[in-house]
């Protein structure tokens, strides 16, 4: 009687909305590789975590006062006085770190099976559009505490557009809506921070995961598993229904639905990412000083700067590179630079062959000093400078670069080992 | 429904021109939403350059007047303070002036338009607490020279020239706003020479 109601309330949508047939093929008939390992967990992670921001961010504006006079002290409020305010704020400020910890595995993923390469260029482009906003959606969330460090370290990253030639100056002051950071840069941030750019994402993971369904996954070995039609013998197609909208194009082979095969391991993937949030989120909200910084528990004062001024850590090797060159301008050049180089990723990879499991020494060797130089600009970022840091900044900054200069160069004739027709493991 | 034949130049023409038209009030819309990020009228009066009266200043005084919610000092130095800053270079961080604390025309060994007028910013680098003024005095804090900047708070020490010395925590010289002389005894602070 129920299901019957069910089935008949499903028909009248489906005659106005096609749910059912989105649902499929999305979810319960999408082929995806049957070979996913863990680092197949990370997209599905981005996507809680981003749920997580969300709500949480839309709580904790019901208390949260965006003016100059009142943000800190409605911080100390949701904190102190509000019930559960300390962990919904916990929760974001934790989920931001975990945001980008999940999309730099995400991007390491697609970097080593060659997730970006024909013809998926375009959703890495959407992916990398993800991450620039997701950049300039934290940029602005630390300023809105109010804290020392959110105020000074809004005045290094905007000072940097006064290094731009002639518009400079007058840019600073635009951004700013004043000729200091003030009350009106912080009402302004807010409103693009809870707005404007989750607006922005929400469309972008949208397009992300449309483009993706389009091009088909990926997987560890590289392998197409959509195959010419007609080119496979049917005993050997998955056994599984897909929707007809991938099966009328392609042969399908090694594959299972998303639903319920990928659904199910990726919550064993959310139970192990939510054992190591809460026990960061419970006993680390701070993050030793690398999520909330130290001198942001002290109200923003444009008269007492902080001894030191530290990006957030996930900003660090963009702001390494970003120091590493003595001219403001050229550090600000080579540092978007070094952001439009993941951009043009799919270019650079000359080479056919996807999977790092059969590419060349010389491509894992170029992978993994890739990674290091990361993680090294990443601590460099957060320390000091001192000539010895700066040194090696230099170094790792001709590493980060290297690797996208000597790929082109290599990919072209890449010594790579035969691909298997079929998914192996 | 006319019979007419269909005329396509006109059609593109007409489908061309509605798309420009279009795309000017498009832009035009946008003026509004781009020219709302400026400062306020609030925040422009609030930060309008100052004027300071500097004919009445003594040798050797000093007056204050605030800028965009800061202290500016407004020094007028004696002849025997200008030609003393050079005597003591090798004591400080930065004698030259080549970090960037200070407008292009103020980075010369005085730090100033005219040599006469100290204009800085009263703010430590080090942590912005207010130093104090020393003239006559300041010997008890660097032997050889009379006048100068102490600051309070953790014993940072500047010259008349608003220059850092060495083995103090404040890293930079004092700041130098903008600044431009209207006349003789009118000081302009936010604006600089030429731009009025």
């Amino acid at each position: 009687m129920l299901i019957k109601l069910f089935t008949d309330f499903m028909g009248w949508v489906d005659q106005r909305l096609p749910v059912t047939d989105a649902w499929n093929k999305h979810l319960a008939q999408y082929p995806a590789p049957k070979n996913f390992n863990f680092w197949y967990f990370f997209g599905s992670l981005a996507m809680l975590v981003l749920v997580n921001q969300i709500l949480t961010g839309i709580w904790l504006t019901m208390n949260y006062e965006p003016s100059g006079d009142g943000a800190f002290a409605s911080i100390e409020y949701i904190m102190r006085d509000v019930d559960y305010g300390w962990l919904l704020r916990y929760m974001h400020s934790t989920g931001a770190s975990a945001f980008f910890v999940v999309v730099y595995l995400h991007m390491m993923r697609g970097l080593m099976y060659g997730s970006y390469q024909k013809p998926r260029e375009l959703l890495w482009i959407f992916g990398m559009l993800i991450y620039l906003v997701l950049m300039a959606e934290a940029f602005m969330g630390y300023l809105l505490p109010w804290g020392n460090m959110s105020f000074w370290g809004a005045q290094v990253i905007i000072s940097l557009f006064g290094a731009i030639p002639i518009i400079g100056e007058d840019l600073t002051i635009w951004i700013k809506g004043d000729y200091v950071i003030s009350g009106a840069t912080l009402n302004r941030f807010f409103a693009l921070h809870v707005i404007a750019l989750p607006l922005v994402l929400v469309i972008l993971v949208f397009l992300h995961i449309l483009a993706l369904h389009e091009v088909g996954s990926n997987n560890p070995e590289g392998v197409e598993t959509k195959k010419r039609k007609g080119s496979v013998k049917p005993e050997e197609l998955s056994k599984f229904k897909f929707h007809e909208s991938y099966t009328k194009k392609y042969d399908i082979v090694d594959s299972v639905p998303f639903h319920p095969y990928y659904s199910v391991k990726d919550i064993m993937g959310v139970a192990g990412f939510l054992i190591l949030f809460c026990w960061v989120m419970f006993f680390f909200p701070e993050g030793g000083g690398y999520f909330i910084e130290a001198p942001n528990f002290t109200p923003a004062n444009a008269l007492q700067t902080p001894e030191h001024i530290a990006p957030v850590w996930y900003f660090g090797p963009f702001y390494t590179i970003l120091r590493v060159v003595p001219d403001k301008l050229g550090g600000m050049l080579l540092m978007f630079a070094a952001i439009g180089m993941l951009f043009a990723l799919p270019w650079f990879d000359r080479g056919t062959v996807k999977s790092v499991r059969f590419r060349s020494k010389w491509h894992l060797a170029n992978l993994i000093q890739f990674a290091i130089c990361f993680i090294v600009l990443g601590v460099l970022g957060t320390m000091p400078a001192s000539p010895t840091a700066n040194l090696i900044g230099v170094i790792t900054t001709c590493g980060y670069f290297g690797f996208f200069i000597s790929l082109w160069f290599y990919s072209k004739n890449e010594m790579t080992k035969p691909v298997p027709e079929r998914v192996s493991h | 429904m006319s019979k007419e034949p269909v005329n396509n130049g006109r059609r593109r023409f007409l489908t061309a021109a509605t798309a420009v038209v279009g795309g000017v009030g498009a832009v035009g819309a946008a003026v509004p939403f781009i020219a709302s990020w400026n400062p306020s009228a609030r925040a422009k009066a609030a930060g309008a350059p100052v004027e300071v009266n500097v004919g009445k200043i003594q040798p050797g005084q000093l007056i204050r007047a605030e800028w965009r919610g800061k202290p500016v000092y407004v020094v007028r130095r004696t002849e025997e303070t200008v030609s003393s800053l050079a005597n003591h270079d090798d004591q400080l961080r930065d004698p030259n002036s080549e970090n960037a604390q200070q407008p292009e025309y103020a980075t010369n060994p005085y730090r100033s338009i005219k040599p006469e007028f100290l204009v800085a910013l009263g703010v430590c680098t080090h942590l912005g607490c207010a130093p104090t003024h020393h003239g006559g005095d300041f010997e008890e804090f660097v032997e050889g020279v009379e006048n100068g900047f102490f600051c309070p708070c953790h014993g940072s020490k500047f010259d008349m020239a608003g220059r850092v010395f060495q083995g103090v925590p404040a890293p930079l010289n004092l700041v130098v706003p903008e600044h431009s002389f209207i006349n003789d005894n009118t000081l302009l602070v936010g604006v600089s020479p030429g731009d009025a």
